[in-house]
Order: structure tokens, then C-alpha cells, then sequence
């Protein structure tokens, strides 16, 4: 058993706190994605666990020991950079074997591991180049293959896909989740795509602002999102909020704003009737509507049709709903005109509601 | 017709003003000299009235022992100089690339002696190194300790002691600029890899530094072979021939020994030393373009 655990996690530089007392606890073998918009402190964390940063108060454990006062070194774990950090004089085969020469491991044993490691990520025939005579995508894996060669209890990776172009990074991305159920390790994952911490994570980290937002599965994070942060940073295209306002009538409890009045059923009626305040945000994602001519006015949305955006097998509408723009994903086989007025009928599962001043979920 | 041929000729005549410079106050006073040390010339001569006579200067210098020993006088001048200022300066640059509080004021003295004129320089060493009232020999009889006859039997050693003072300074900020510029998470890396601080030194950062430091090395070289200020203050060459460097000798054979013609011989000998030093240096960056350019063909097959 290897589980980390990070205990009131606080970083400091000068009088400026970056982060503000992280608890959190990743069991064995977990891949966990840390996951948030540029400085919301999730490579600090990282950086932290690393033993890159100094933890200003808080104590990180591995397998129950504390380790925030030892060397990077001597904790175990093996690193994946953003720009690969390869030692630049030196060849595919001494980069993967460094940390084991630095060992002092027999001779043998190191240039078998290189091999096989090397075998593992695709790079048999490279061995004997310099970083600067491999593109973009081989070097990263020979970062990754350096970190392999380790045998480390722990994998750290501070965003290492995001110096690749689209499609290497979505087959990277692909060999990672590969690799990643081979090679039983704790996996610790910053990125700041959503998408790769959905496809990759047994569980995500959402960071915002150097606090955990929310921590969870892919799917909790997508169907339960705790505020409004969380529910607007997963998913693509983004959540669409409209504000309202909680009126009551014709016998049901509604979301009424610019251009909509919706009525709210069930478990969410009774949340929003006792809700202290009547000022609300409501979220529907660009994926819970769906286009119905004949749908219940209480049940849809009316949108006005601006833009449409044809990605395939899907389009996405760009629409207006009195000042708000609303998103919509729709098979692109609909037959949708611009400037049309179109209703949209809401998926009743779908619908989020936030308090507009906490922003957080009802 | 006539633009394009205008065109064409533009950029010589935005040069031609650095070329006639370049003519008169190099390629000029070169010539004079290469002409000059194939004739037996005294400086009450004009060039026209000395006898011409062939490689006969060159051929004396090749045979004279006081020449020899000015020569290995330089090259071992140059060889300690150098070592040991590449040492230093390369082991302050590692130990002052650090974020302490003052270290910028730290490193702006410490290339302070290279901003001094090198006659104060020699000046200032000649005082301190002065036999009965120099600050070494005042402080070493403060403490009971004998003193050390620095200018006299330790000249060469002196001398040397004072370059490396004045010039350790300039191998300091290169080596210090090129740390700087090192990857930063390659070094992450090395510490996570379990590289000690003495491992990244010897894995990492001086190999990566190397490219700098060669050249470095070499501009240092050139410029020791060349040295002459601070030791004609210092020590005149002597006492003998202990200290007497090349240009010093050369200065000495124009003016003492009124032998110009000798004297231009000299100094061709020690041109072709330091033009072999910087054939060597363009030799070394053009591998290196070379190089990266072989690298890059390499990545484009691949794409």
C-alpha cells in the first residue's frame, strides 16, 4: 500500500499565499488528475509533492511518513515535465539510464531496463540520438520513458502534454491511459484540460484560486458539480448559465429570467421552494438540450439561432436567450436555419442550480 | 537596368567607410610590418634606406635562447593563467548562481578588477608586493611568518597571481551568464533523477556549460599571450628574463636594442601563435553549426 496524503497543504511566497491548506488523500495505485485554470496552484501541489517546492506549513506523507523535509531524491518518485527537461547532451539511452547509473546498478541490469523501457514507449530505434534530433512527440516519450526506467512508486506529471500539437496530444493521450493500466503506480496528473482529466483520472481534483474546488470521479464532477466554477470548468462545450429569478405559480416552483421562465420538478422544486434566496443561476449543459418543435413551453427554451458550428457528426448552435448566449449540441442532421427562432426541450436531469451570490449548487 | 545595378552596389558602398578604415589602421601597419621584419632595420632609418635581408631575422630569432626563453615564459604564463582563472571563475559561478539576499552586490564586485586600467593594476600589485613595505610581506611579518621575496626569486608566480586577480572576473560572469541560461527543469529533473549537487555539476551543468567555456578559454588565451602592461609595470621582464613575455621582449628589442627589423619578426612569430588560437576558436563554433545543422536535417527527415 503507497497512499499519499497531503494535510493542510500551505505555500507561501513572500506575503502572497498561493495555497490555502490542501487536504487531500490518493490511495494506491490511484491516477489522480489535478485539474484547474492557469495559477489555481495545482502545479505548486505537484511541484510540493515533488520536493521542487518547499512546503511553507502542512505535512505531506507517503505511506503514512511524512517526507516534506526530504530531497527529491529520496522520495521515491519519478517525474514527467511539461517541456520534457531531457538532458540535452546526452542520448536517448543516457537520458532513460541516468537515474540508474546514478544508482550504481550493474552494467547489465541498466542496459536491459533501457531496453525494455525503451521497447515499451516506441523508441528502439532512437536510442542512440540527441534530444535535438527527435520531434516533439518522440521526445516525449522519452521523458516518459526515463520516468518508467526509474521503477518509482509514484509518477508525477506537470502537464506533459501540453507542448504537443492536437493530435499527437490526443494519441499521447491515449498511450498514457494505455500505460497507465499496465504500470500499477500512483499517478499524479496537473493539467489544466479538462478533457485530459476526464479520460485519463480515477479521480479529479478540481483547483480554483489555491483551493480544492471539488474532488471526485469523472462522472461526479460532470453530473454533481458542487458550485458553479466546477460545473462551468468540466465539460465541452461549457455548461450555459442563465440567471433567474425562483417564482412560484400556476401551482409549480419556476426559474423565471430574460426570455425564459422554466419550471423546476421534483427533488430540484423542493431545493429551490426552500432556497433562503430567490436570486439563482440555472445551468443546463450544451448537451441537455434538445431540439423539439412541439415541446412544453415549461419544459424548453426558446432560442434565437446566431451561429452554427459544424464539427461532424455533431453541430454546436450559438444562440441567444434575451442578453444570455446559450450553447446548444445538436446532431448535425437537424435541419436549423440561422436567425430562426427554435425551441429546445430540456433534459429534466440536466437542470443545475446555483445561488447566484455563493455560486454554490443547490 | 541601371537600378538594379544601383541596388547591387548599395551595400558595398555602406561598407566602403569601414574598409578604408580597415586599410589604413590594420591592413596598412600590418603590411609595414611584415615588410619591415624581412630588413635589417634601425629606427634612425627610414624603411626605404634598410638593408632587405630575406628571412635572416627569422631565422636568428628561430636559433636565439633569450627568444626561447621569452617564449616559454609566455606559454607557461598563459597555460597557469589560464587554468587557474577558468577554475576559479567557473567554481565562483557555481557557488554564487544562487537567489541569496545581496548576491547581486556580491557579484558586482567581483567583477570589479576587470574594470581597472591595467597600469593601476600593476601599480597596485607592485605597492602590495613591494619587498619591506607591501601590504603581503607587512601582514606575513604582523604574524610572525617570514616573508616571501615576491618580485624577486617569486616573479613569474606573482605576476601571475595579479592576472589572475584582475582577469578570473571575466571567466566568472561568462561561466555565471551561461548557468543562468541552463534548462532549469532538466536540473529538476537531475535532482529527482537522485543527482547530488556535486553530480549535477559533473553530469549537467558543466557539460552543458562547455560550448561557453571553450571560447571562453580560448579569448582568455589570446589575450594572455598578449599581456604587457601589467607586468612591464610590475617587473620590467625581470629580474633576468624571469618574467620577460613576448610582447614586453618585443617592446624591448624596438626600443632598447633598436632592432625593428627583429622586433617586426617577433611579433609575426606571435601573430601566427594567435592567429592558430583563433583559426581554432572559429573552427570550434563552425563544428557546432555543423553540427546543429546535421541534427536539424535529422528531425526534418523525421517529420
Amino acid at each position: 500500500m503507497l497512499t499519499i496524503r497531503l494535510e493542510n497543504l500551505i505555500k507561501r511566497y513572500g506575503d502572497v499565499q498561493v495555497l490555502h491548506g490542501i487536504d487531500l488523500e490518493m490511495a494506491d495505485n490511484e491516477f489522480t488528475v489535478l485539474v484547474g485554470p492557469s495559477g489555481c496552484g495545482k502545479s505548486t501541489t505537484l511541484r510540493m509533492i515533488a520536493g521542487l517546492e518547499e512546503v511553507s506549513e502542512g505535512e505531506i506523507f507517503v505511506d503514512g511518513k511524512p517526507v516534506s523535509h526530504l530531497e527529491p531524491k529520496d522520495r521515491d518518485l519519478a517525474m514527467v515535465f511539461q517541456d520534457y527537461a531531457l538532458y540535452p547532451h546526452m542520448n536517448v539511452a543516457q537520458n532513460i539510464s541516468f537515474a540508474l547509473r546514478l544508482a550504481r546498478r550493474p552494467k547489465a541490469e541498466i542496459e536491459k531496463k533501457v531496453r525494455e523501457v525503451a521497447d515499451t514507449v516506441g523508441l528502439t530505434e532512437f536510442l542512440a540520438r540527441k534530444p535535438g534530433a527527435l520531434s516533439g512527440g518522440q521526445r516525449q516519450r522519452v521523458a516518459m520513458a526515463r520516468a518508467l526506467a526509474k521503477d518509482s512508486g509514484i509518477f508525477l506529471f506537470d502537464e506533459p502534454l501540453s507542448n504537443l500539437d492536437a493530435k499527437l496530444r490526443g494519441q499521447m493521450r491515449a498511450e498514457l491511459a494505455l500505460m497507465s493500466q499496465r504500470v500499477q503506480k500512483n499517478m499524479i496528473y496537473v493539467t489544466h484540460d479538462q478533457i485530459e482529466a476526464m479520460t485519463l483520472a480515477d479521480r479529479i481534483v478540481v483547483m480554483h484560486g489555491g483551493y480544492i474546488q471539488q474532488q471526485g470521479t469523472p462522472e461526479e464532477l460532470f453530473k454533481r458539480p458542487v458550485n458553479k466554477f466546477v460545473a462551468g470548468f468540466m465539460g465541452m462545450p461549457p455548461m450555459n448559465f442563465l440567471d433567474g429569478e425562483i417564482v412560484e405559480h400556476d401551482g409549480g416552483v419556476f426559474v423565471k429570467g430574460d426570455g425564459f421562465d422554466v419550471q423546476l420538478i421534483g427533488e430540484k422544486a423542493a431545493k429551490a421552494q426552500k432556497h433562503n434566496s430567490k436570486q439563482i443561476t440555472l445551468g443546463i449543459r450544451p448537451s441537455d438540450l434538445a431540439f423539439e418543435a412541439d415541446a412544453e413551453p415549461a419544459r424548453a427554451l426558446k432560442l434565437d439561432v446566431e451561429v452554427s458550428e459544424y464539427v461532424g457528426a455533431q453541430s454546436v448552435l450559438l444562440c441567444k436567450c434575451g442578453p444570455a448566449r446559450v450553447m446548444v449540441e445538436v446532431n448535425s442532421q437537424t435541419p436549423v436555419a440561422l436567425g430562426q427562432t427554435l425551441t429546445f426541450a430540456i433534459d429534466p436531469g440536466g437542470v443545475h442550480l446555483f445561488d447566484r451570490n455563493t455560486e454554490v449548487a443547490l | 537596368m541601371r537600378t538594379a545595378m544601383a541596388n547591387r552596389l548599395t551595400p558595398y558602398m555602406f561598407m566602403a567607410p569601414a574598409i578604408v578604415i580597415m586599410a589604413l589602421a590594420l591592413m596598412y601597419p600590418l603590411g609595414y610590418m611584415i615588410w619591415g621584419s624581412f630588413r635589417d632595420w634601425n629606427p634612425s632609418q627610414t624603411i626605404g634606406e634598410a638593408e632587405f635581408v630575406g628571412l635572416k631575422n627569422y631565422i636568428t630569432l628561430w636559433g636565439d635562447p633569450n627568444f626561447h626563453e621569452s617564449l616559454g615564459v609566455t606559454l607557461r604564463f598563459a597555460f597557469f593563467v589560464v587554468s587557474i582563472e577558468m577554475v576559479l571563475g567557473v567554481g565562483l559561478a557555481l557557488l554564487l548562481d544562487r537567489d541569496i539576499r545581496g548576491i547581486s552586490v556580491l557579484r558586482t564586485m567581483f567583477i570589479l578588477p576587470m574594470m581597472i586600467a591595467p597600469v593601476v593594476v600593476g601599480l597596485m600589485w607592485r605597492y602590495m608586493y613591494h619587498p619591506t613595505v607591501g601590504t603581503f610581506n607587512r601582514f606575513l611579518d604582523g604574524i610572525g611568518l617570514p616573508t616571501v621575496d615576491w618580485l624577486g626569486q617569486h616573479a613569474l608566480m606573482s605576476i601571475i597571481i595579479a592576472d589572475i586577480w584582475q582577469w578570473t572576473p571575466f571567466i566568472f560572469i561568462l561561466s555565471l551568464a551561461a548557468l543562468q541560461s541552463l534548462p532549469r527543469s532538466a536540473l529538476e529533473a537531475a535532482r529527482i533523477d537522485g543527482a547530488t549537487a556535486w553530480q549535477q555539476v559533473i553530469h549537467i551543468k558543466l557539460p552543458l556549460m562547455m560550448p561557453v567555456l571553450i571560447v571562453t578559454g580560448l579569448l582568455r588565451l589570446i589575450d594572455a599571450f598578449k599581456v604587457l602592461e601589467v607586468i612591464l609595470v610590475m617587473t620590467e621582464g625581470g629580474p633576468g628574463l624571469s618574467t620577460e613575455i613576448l610582447a614586453l621582449r618585443i617592446s624591448r628589442t624596438a626600443t632598447e636594442f633598436r632592432e625593428l627589423g627583429v622586433a617586426a619578426a617577433m611579433s609575426n612569430y606571435l601573430l601566427i601563435l594567435l592567429l592558430l588560437l583563433t583559426v581554432a576558436m572559429f573552427a570550434f563554433n563552425r563544428w557546432q553549426e555543423t553540427r546543429a545543422a546535421r541534427v536539424q536535417a535529422l528531425v526534418e527527415e523525421d517529420d
